[in-house]
C-alpha cells in the first residue's frame, strides 16, 4: 500500500499544469509562531490528482531551520552528514562540488553566511492564480519567518532557457514496490527505481536504508521499517538539493555560431552534440520512435553517435551493473574479474541505478535567465553530489581527459576541450568552451512527510 | 621493463614529539596534506624514479574498539611511516634520497625512538623499512619517465593531428611520425626505449610465480582434512562477530575531506585491528598471501579485477599482525572511489577486510559485508587517517590519460599499422 496522502506532491508529480510558479526563502524569526505555522500549513499531498488544485504548497527545511525551530541537536545529527554540513558552508564540498571560480558560494546570491534559507516554499498554480495564492501565504507566514528571497518561475512550455525540451529522464519511481529491493547484480539498464532511492524509510537499490532520524516512539509519527520499536521522522520525506543555475543563453548561442562559422544547422547539430539530444527532445542515440526515453548507450561505446562527454549522457550513462557482453556463467565470471577487454573498456562508469536524481526544476527569467535545479534522492552523497563530482565535474569521466560537463562543468585551465568521436579519423575537438551555467546560490533540503512536517510544528 | 617496488618505512615517535613533527610535516605542503614537490626538506620532484610517496602518522586510532568489544587492549606507540613507489629497486631510492636530502629527511626522522645525531640514515632507513603483506601496481614496468614522456607525446600530437574527416589515415600517420622524429632530433621530445628487464628480478619473479602453488600443493591435502573444520570454523565466526560500524566523528571526517580533491587522483589510508585468535590471524595471512599472487602475477596490466583507477595500493601488518595497514593512490573522488569498489569488487574487500574488527557482515567470505552500503560506508570513512604530505609524479594525469597515452607512442611506433589499427591509433589522438 503506497502512502501517498503522506508525501509530499512533488515527489510524485511535476506540477506541469501549473506553470505559474514562485520559490519562497524563509528564515525562522520566531521559533514558536513558526512551528504553529508548520503545524497546519496546506501542505498538498501526492495523493490529489484529479482534478488538479489550483494551488499547490510544497515545503522543505535545511539543517539550520531545523535548529531555529529548535529541534534538539541530537535529531539534526542522526540525518545525513551533506544535509547537516550544508552545500554552501565548507570550501572542500565547494571543491568536490565544481563550485569554484565563478560558482565559489562567496559569489553566490543566497546560500552562505547570512543568507542561509532555513526554509523553502515552493508555491504552484494554475494559471491566473499565483499573485493570490503567494499575497495569502506571504501574510500567513509573516509571525513565524521574515523572506531572505522570492524565486519566480518562468513558464517556457517544458523548454530550458537553451531551447531544449526539459523533464524528459526522470526515472520512474516503483510506487508499488514491484522492483525486488534487494542487493543482487543488475546486468541491463533499468529507468524503474526502487522507493528507497527516492523515499526515505524504504529500502534502496542495496536493500538498505539512508540516513534520517529515528526516535523514541511518537503516536503522530509511524514507525522504522527497520527498527518497529523505533519512530522514522524520515518516513516519506526526502532530501531536496536545489541549485541556481544562471545559464548565459546569448553566450551559449553566439559561442555555437562563432564556431559554426554562421551555418544554422552545424550550429544545431554542435549544440545538440553538447546537450546529447536535439533540440525536440529526441536522443542521439538509437530511441524507438515515440519514446524518447528507451535507450542506452551500449551500441555506441565509442560515442560516435552520442559524445561520451555529452551532458545527458554524463549526466545519466544508462549503464547496468555489469558492462553488457556475453551471456552465461564464464562470460559472467570474465566480465566480473576484469578480463573481457571490451566490457572493461565500457566500465569506467557503471551502475547507474545507484546514482538516480529525481529532477524536478524550474527555469526561470528575470533580469537574467536560468535553472532553478531541484532533484530529489535518499542519498546526497551518493546520487547528487556523486553525479555532479564524479560524472558531471570528471576530466576522468569514461577515459575523456581536459573537458568537463560542456553545459555545467567547471572550467578550469586545460579543462574547457570537448570531444566529439567520429566513424573515422580522430575526435573532432573543441578547445576553449566558455563557461555557460554559474551557479548563483543553493542549498540541501530536508523535504519531510506531511506527519513529519506535523511533528515538527508541534512537538 | 623496470618493475615498481615499494618502501615503507616505520618507527615509533619519540615521547613528547608528536606536536612538532606535525607542523613540520605541515610545512611541507603548498595545500594541506598536498606536498610541494620542490620542497628544501625533501625536494620529491628530484627523485624521477618516485611515483608516489606519503609521510602519514599511524596513531592508536580505534584501538579503543577493542575495549568497546570487551577484548584487551594492548598501548600501541604513533608511528611515522614513509611510503613510496619506485621505478627499479626500492633501496636505490632509499639511498638516493639520503644522500641528496638526508639533512632534511634527518630532520623529520629525528622525530623517532632511537633516531640521534650521529645515526647513519641510510642504514636506519634499511632497518625501518618494513616487508610488505601485498601490493599492487596498476601497469607494472611503466616508469615515470616512461610516464612523462608520453605525457609530452600525447601533446604534441594531439595539437598537431590534422583532424578533417577525410584525411588519409596512412598518410596522416606518415606525417605525424616525421613530425615526431624531427622534435625527437631537435631535443623536443624524448622517447627513450624501455629499459631491459633486471635478470634478478625475474628469476625472482619465477620463484614466486612457481614457488606459491607448489606451496599450496603440498598443504592441499592437509587443507582438503581442515575443510570441514574451517568451514564451521568460519560461518561459526561470521554468524556471531560483532558489527561496529558507528557514524564517523564529524571533525575527523571534514579532516579527511579537507586534504581531498586538488587533483584528478586522491590518497587513502586505513588502519585498523584484525579480529582476535588464531583462526582470523591465519585466514589473513593466508588470503593477504593469496591477493599479492594475484596482483603480482595477474593483474598487472591495467585493473584490479574491475576496478581501473588505482595506481598504487599496499597492505602491511603492524604490531605483530594485531593490525593491518592499506594505502592506495586512486584516480577521482572519495565517493566515486568507493562506490566503484562496493558495486564492483565488494567480494574482493570482503575478503581481506572481513577479517578486520567491526566488518559489516559477510557470508562465505565474499557476500554481503561491503555491500551492505550505509555501514561499510561508515566503516571505511571511520578507519581513515588523514595524510599529512602526499606526493603524486605526474598531477593532472589519470590511468585513462597513461593508458592512452602508451596506445599512442605504440600506435606511433607501429611500422606497419593496418587500415583498422590506424583508425583506432587516431581516435586516440
Amino acid at each position: 500500500m503506497n502512502e501517498f496522502d503522506d508525501i509530499q506532491g512533488i515527489v510524485r508529480f511535476g506540477y506541469k499544469r501549473h506553470t505559474e510558479a514562485c520559490f519562497v526563502l524563509l528564515q525562522v524569526q520566531d521559533a514558536t509562531a513558526a512551528r504553529a505555522w508548520l503545524a497546519t500549513a496546506p501542505v498538498a499531498s501526492a495523493a490529489t490528482a484529479e482534478p488538479p488544485p489550483a494551488t499547490v504548497l510544497q515545503l522543505a527545511l535545511t539543517s539550520e531551520g531545523l535548529r531555529a525551530l529548535g529541534v534538539p541537536e541530537d535529531t539534526v545529527a542522526a540525518f545525513s552528514s551533506e544535509f547537516i554540513v550544508g552545500m554552501g558552508t565548507d570550501p572542500s564540498r565547494a571543491r568536490r562540488l565544481g563550485d569554484t571560480g565563478a560558482n565559489a558560494p562567496s559569489q553566490w546570491q543566497w546560500g552562505t553566511g547570512a543568507r542561509v534559507p532555513h526554509v523553502l516554499l515552493m508555491l504552484y498554480a494554475l494559471p491566473g492564480h499565483l499573485a493570490a495564492w503567494q499575497a495569502h501565504i506571504e501574510a500567513d507566514i509573516a509571525p513565524g519567518f521574515t523572506l531572505l528571497a522570492r524565486l519566480p518561475c518562468a513558464d517556457l512550455g517544458e523548454v530550458e532557457p537553451f531551447g531544449f525540451k526539459d523533464g524528459i529522464s526522470q526515472p520512474t519511481l516503483d510506487w508499488d514496490r514491484t522492483r525486488p529491493a534487494v542487493d543482487a547484480e543488475h546486468t541491463t539498464y533499468s529507468n524503474l527505481s526502487c522507493l528507497g532511492e527516492t523515499l526515505l524509510g524504504y529500502p534502496n537499490e542495496y536493500g538498505g536504508y539512508t540516513d534520517r532520524p529515528l526516535l523514541p516512539p511518537q503516536p503522530a509519527l509511524p514507525r522504522a521499517e527497520e527498527a518497529p520499536d523505533r519512530a522514522d521522522l524520515g518516513r516519506n520525506g526526502s532530501y531536496l538539493v536545489l541549485r541556481q543555475l544562471q545559464q548565459d543563453v546569448q553566450g551559449f548561442w553566439h559561442w555555437l555560431d562563432g564556431v559554426a562559422e554562421h551555418h544554422t544547422a552545424t550550429r544545431e547539430t554542435l549544440a545538440a552534440a553538447l546537450v546529447g539530444r536535439k533540440m525536440d527532445g529526441r536522443p542521439l542515440a538509437d530511441a524507438p520512435p515515440g519514446d524518447p526515453n528507451a535507450f542506452t548507450y551500449a551500441a555506441d561505446p565509442r560515442g560516435t553517435r552520442c559524445p561520451l562527454g555529452a551532458h545527458v549522457r554524463r549526466a545519466n550513462p544508462r549503464t547496468a551493473d555489469l558492462p553488457p557482453g556475453e551471456p552465461g556463467f564464464i562470460g559472467w565470471l570474465t566480465r566480473t574479474l576484469g578480463f573481457d577487454a571490451p566490457a572493461l573498456a565500457q566500465d569506467r562508469v557503471a551502475s547507474t541505478r545507484f546514482h538516480r536524481l529525481l529532477r524536478r526544476g524550474r527555469e526561470y527569467r528575470t533580469t537574467e535567465s536560468g535553472l532553478y535545479f531541484i532533484c530529489l534522492g535518499a542519498n546526497i552523497a551518493r546520487q547528487f553530489e556523486f553525479v555532479q563530482a564524479a560524472w558531471l565535474n570528471a576530466p576522468q569521466f569514461a577515459g575523456l581527459h581536459d573537458e568537463t560537463d560542456p553545459l555545467v562543468g567547471t572550467r578550469e585551465p586545460a579543462q574547457d576541450g570537448f570531444s566529439i568521436p567520429q566513424p573515422t579519423g580522430p575526435d573532432q575537438r573543441i578547445s576553449g568552451l566558455p563557461q555557460f551555467v554559474t551557479v548563483r546560490g543553493g542549498a540541501y533540503f530536508f523535504l519531510p512527510g506531511i506527519r513529519a512536517l506535523r511533528y515538527l510544528g508541534t512537538a | 621493463m623496470t618493475p615498481q617496488s615499494h618502501f615503507m618505512v616505520v618507527a615509533p615517535l619519540a615521547a613528547g614529539r608528536e606536536a612538532d613533527l606535525r607542523a613540520l610535516l605541515a610545512s611541507m605542503n603548498t595545500q594541506p596534506g598536498l606536498a610541494d614537490p620542490h620542497h628544501s626538506l625533501l625536494p620529491f620532484a628530484q627523485f624521477t624514479q618516485l611515483h608516489f610517496a606519503r609521510f602519514v602518522l599511524l596513531d592508536d586510532a580505534l584501538q579503543a574498539d577493542l575495549t568497546t568489544l570487551g577484548l584487551p587492549r594492548p598501548r600501541l606507540p604513533t608511528y611515522l611511516a614513509f611510503m613510496g613507489d619506485c621505478d627499479g629497486p626500492a633501496r636505490a631510492c632509499l639511498e638516493a634520497m639520503a644522500q641528496r636530502a638526508g639533512a632534511g629527511l634527518g630532520r623529520i626522522f629525528a622525530h623517532c625512538e632511537g633516531f640521534t645525531q650521529g645515526t647513519d640514515l641510510t642504514t636506519w632507513m634499511r632497518a625501518h623499512d618494513r616487508p610488505l603483506a601485498a601490493t599492487y601496481v596498476h601497469w607494472r614496468g611503466r616508469s615515470v619517465q616512461q610516464i612523462r614522456e608520453e605525457a609530452a607525446l600525447q601533446q604534441a600530437l594531439s595539437q598537431r593531428v590534422p583532424r578533417s574527416i577525410d584525411a588519409d589515415a596512412q598518410r596522416t600517420h606518415q606525417y605525424l611520425r616525421s613530425f615526431v622524429d624531427a622534435e625527437v632530433l631537435a631535443g623536443h621530445l624524448h622517447l627513450t626505449p624501455p629499459a631491459p628487464t633486471p635478470l634478478g628480478w625475474q628469476v625472482a619473479n619465477l620463484v614466486h610465480l612457481v614457488g606459491v602453488p607448489l606451496v599450496g600443493l603440498v598443504l592441499l591435502p592437509l587443507f582438503i582434512l581442515l575443510l570441514p573444520w574451517l568451514i564451521y570454523a568460519l560461518r561459526q565466526r561470521e554468524t556471531t562477530d560483532p558489527v561496529l560500524c558507528p557514524r564517523p566523528d564529524p571533525v575527523a571526517l571534514q579532516e579527511l575531506q579537507d586534504i581531498e580533491d586538488f587533483d584528478v587522483s586522491n590518497q587513502y589510508t586505513a588502519i585498523g585491528p584484525v579480529k582476535p585468535g588464531r583462526f582470523r590471524r591465519g585466514l589473513v595471512t593466508v588470503l593477504l598471501v593469496l591477493i599479492d599472487y594475484a596482483c603480482r602475477h595477474v593483474f598487472i596490466r591495467g585493473h584490479l579485477a574491475r576496478v581501473q583507477t588505482i595506481h598504487f595500493a599496499r597492505w602491511a601488518f603492524l604490531d605483530d599482525k594485531s593490525r593491518v595497514v592499506f594505502t592506495s593512490n586512486y584516480d577521482g573522488s572519495h565517493q566515486g572511489y568507493m562506490d566503484d569498489f562496493i558495486n564492483k569488487v565488494a567480494w574482493g574487500l570482503n575478503l581481506v577486510f572481513g577479517n578486520g574488527i567491526g566488518w559489516p557482515r559477510t557470508d562465505w567470505l565474499i557476500l554481503g559485508g561491503a555491500r551492505h552500503e550505509q555501514p561499510f560506508k561508515y566503516f571505511q570513512r571511520r578507519h581513515q587517517i588523514p595524510t599529512q604530505v602526499w606526493y603524486k609524479a605526474y598531477p593532472g594525469l589519470t590511468l585513462a590519460d597513461l593508458q592512452r597515452n602508451q596506445r599512442i607512442r605504440a600506435g606511433l611506433e607501429n611500422p606497419a599499422p593496418t587500415d583498422a589499427e590506424l583508425q583506432d591509433w587516431l581516435r586516440l589522438l
